[in-house]
């Protein structure tokens, strides 16, 4: 029963590390270029420095890489993650594909949290004199908070899914658990332990992220 | 600050939206325009305000060339225009007060100094004590004078109302026009109000341009337009008219349209015309009578306009020499084409 919990406990420390880093990093890659789809894209949807040619390509991108299926960009990320932090396995290793594979997904959400920003307040920022670097931090990002923060609860919550993928090659964490001691191991108390885990944790982020979402809707 | 356009236009594929416009803006008023829409107003003020430039013609703030500036002096020149709009376009993330320092923090105004500001405008507006109020708390008119505010917060030199007070019922609207009335005074603005509401231009403005397919139809100061309307947009303008409601309690600014039904003959009066039994005079004169249909007087910057639509029965030749007689004393006769 001790060696359960300290398991079960060590697993879930692993995993919350795998994807709070990688939300992090995540929003890192993705914040700006989810910025830059909205500011070059069509006019009346928040596009203040039109640019179709840039937008096109960076859509393109954006579309590939949230194709590719999670599990073979991992693989294809091993050297980068030893490059990076030396190793291609572990906890701190996953952070790298994970980060790579949930940005393109950050950066769309961002991308239509900015897209539903009123454009007539994006009007009357261009009407004040606003540069576009105040427009995009002083006016759009504020104004698109709300979304964002329900945007990054979704994030998170995709990222957990992915970490427990990410156990089943040598990642770490509740998934890892679940593979190895579940799975191989013939422990299912042990599988069904690291799976309600998984559960809580979504559920609570989920309503820590309405209950800020909606406190910030509130005060408006 | 007097804003001059010279050929201006623009066009979106081949919709000319405002085409070949030449207009000056005498400093120190409040000019109308006014337009159906589709008419070209919103491009026209997206242009003269420099969010949009044109495809030909210039625009000139007093003798200074505004259409062609480089990108840093033309947002230097955007900070010295104000502008309100119909939905207001506050920004919701941040509080009135919030709202109104947005133009200073933008412009690196000091935090103390943007506090006092802040301060000074909502009590220009009326709005004393209410900066911490969420935009969502405050009602249509409380909106527009948090958006004024904001407007004039870096001491603008012209104010642009894109359809300022189309989201606004009636007695709302009368008491942003009053105080748009009033900022103009003592801040010696230029406003420029674009709107489709006759009221507005009557009650609030001096000047006035009539916009039809992207042109200048008609323009002049707004009293002899009303009593003398030539184009055809514009005497609709005028037949639309209807009263505010409350608008004066001696009934002042009423028109009454009884029926739709007949009225061949749109007579105007001006000033002291109003106050003299003319027709009846003239009625004894020659062998006609009046029915009369409609009618009413307006008070056009202080200066009484009258319309009365009526038919005139009679012989022909009697009804001609009635419509001589009118125009004789000063009295504007427009006879509908039958």
């Amino acid at each position: 029963m001790n060696q359960l919990v300290t398991l079960v406990w060590s697993a879930t420390a692993q995993t919350l590390i795998m994807v709070f880093a990688s939300t992090f990093f995540s929003l890192l890659l993705g914040l700006p270029l989810g910025i830059l789809l909205c500011v070059t894209g069509p006019e009346e949807q928040g596009g203040i420095i039109e640019k179709p040619l840039l937008n096109n390509v960076l859509s393109r991108i954006v579309n590939v890489l949230r194709s590719f299926p999670f599990i073979i960009l991992m693989i294809l990320l091993f050297p980068l993650s030893r490059i990076i932090v030396g190793t291609s396995i572990g906890t701190k290793a996953t952070i790298v594909p994970l980060s790579i594979a949930a940005a393109p997904f950050v950066a769309r959400i961002i991308e239509s949290a900015i897209k539903e920003v009123d454009p007539g307040v994006i009007q009357a920022a261009r009407a004040m004199g606003s540069t576009t670097n105040q427009i995009i931090w002083k006016v759009m990002i504020p104004e698109a908070m709300p979304a964002l923060a329900s945007g990054i609860t979704l994030t998170i919550i995709n990222l957990i899914g992915y970490s427990a993928m990410a156990g089943a090659i040598g990642g770490g964490g509740l998934g890892d658990l679940a593979i190895r001691y579940g799975y191989q191991r013939f422990r299912p108390d042990i599988m069904v332990v690291a799976v309600v885990v998984i559960l809580v944790l979504v559920e609570l982020i989920q309503i820590v992220g309405n209950k800020i979402s909606s406190r910030m809707m509130a005060r408006r | 600050m007097g804003i001059t356009l010279k050929n201006l236009s623009r066009s979106y594929g081949t919709l000319h939206a405002v085409n070949d416009v030449t207009l000056d803006i005498p400093a120190n008023t409040i000019y109308g325009i006014i337009g159906k829409s589709g008419a070209g107003k919103s491009t026209l003020v997206r242009l003269i305000s420099l969010l949009e430039q044109p495809d030909h013609g210039q625009i000139f703030y007093n003798d200074k060339r505004v259409d062609n500036l480089p990108k840093d002096l033309l947002i230097a020149q955007r900070r010295k225009v104000g502008m309100i709009f119909q939905n207001f376009n506050l920004f919701s993330s941040r509080n009135a007060a919030g709202n109104i320092a947005y133009p200073l923090e933008i412009a690196g105004v000091t935090k103390s100094e943007i506090e006092k500001r802040v301060d000074e405008l909502l009590e220009l507006v009326g709005l004393e004590g209410r900066g911490k109020a969420p935009i969502s708390t405050l009602s249509g008119g409380q909106k527009q004078r948090v958006a004024i505010a904001r407007a004039l917060a870096y001491n603008p030199d012209i104010l642009y109302c894109d359809e300022a007070t189309s989201a606004l019922d009636p007695q709302t609207t009368r008491s942003i026009l009053n105080l748009l009335k009033d900022l103009q005074k003592r801040m010696n603005l230029s406003i420029v109000m674009i709107t489709h509401q006759m009221e507005v231009v009557r009650d609030a403005c001096e000047y006035v341009a009539v916009l039809e397919d992207g042109k200048v139809v008609e323009q002049g100061k707004v009293v002899d337009v009303f009593a003398n309307p030539q184009a055809p947009t514009t005497k609709d303008f005028l037949a639309n008219l209807t009263p505010l409601a409350d608008y004066d309690e001696e009934g002042e600014g009423r028109i009454v349209r009884w029926s739709d039904e007949g009225g061949r003959f749109t007579l105007r009066f001006r000033g002291e015309k109003t106050g003299e039994p003319v027709l009846s005079r003239i009625q004894k004169q020659f062998d006609v009578e009046f029915n009369i249909r409609a009618g009413g007087t307006q008070k056009v910057m202080g200066e009484e306009v009258g319309t009365l639509v009526c038919d005139i029965i009679g012989e022909s030749d009697e009804v001609d020499k009635a419509v001589a007689a009118l125009q004789l004393s000063g009295i504007l006769v427009e006879e509908e084409n039958v």
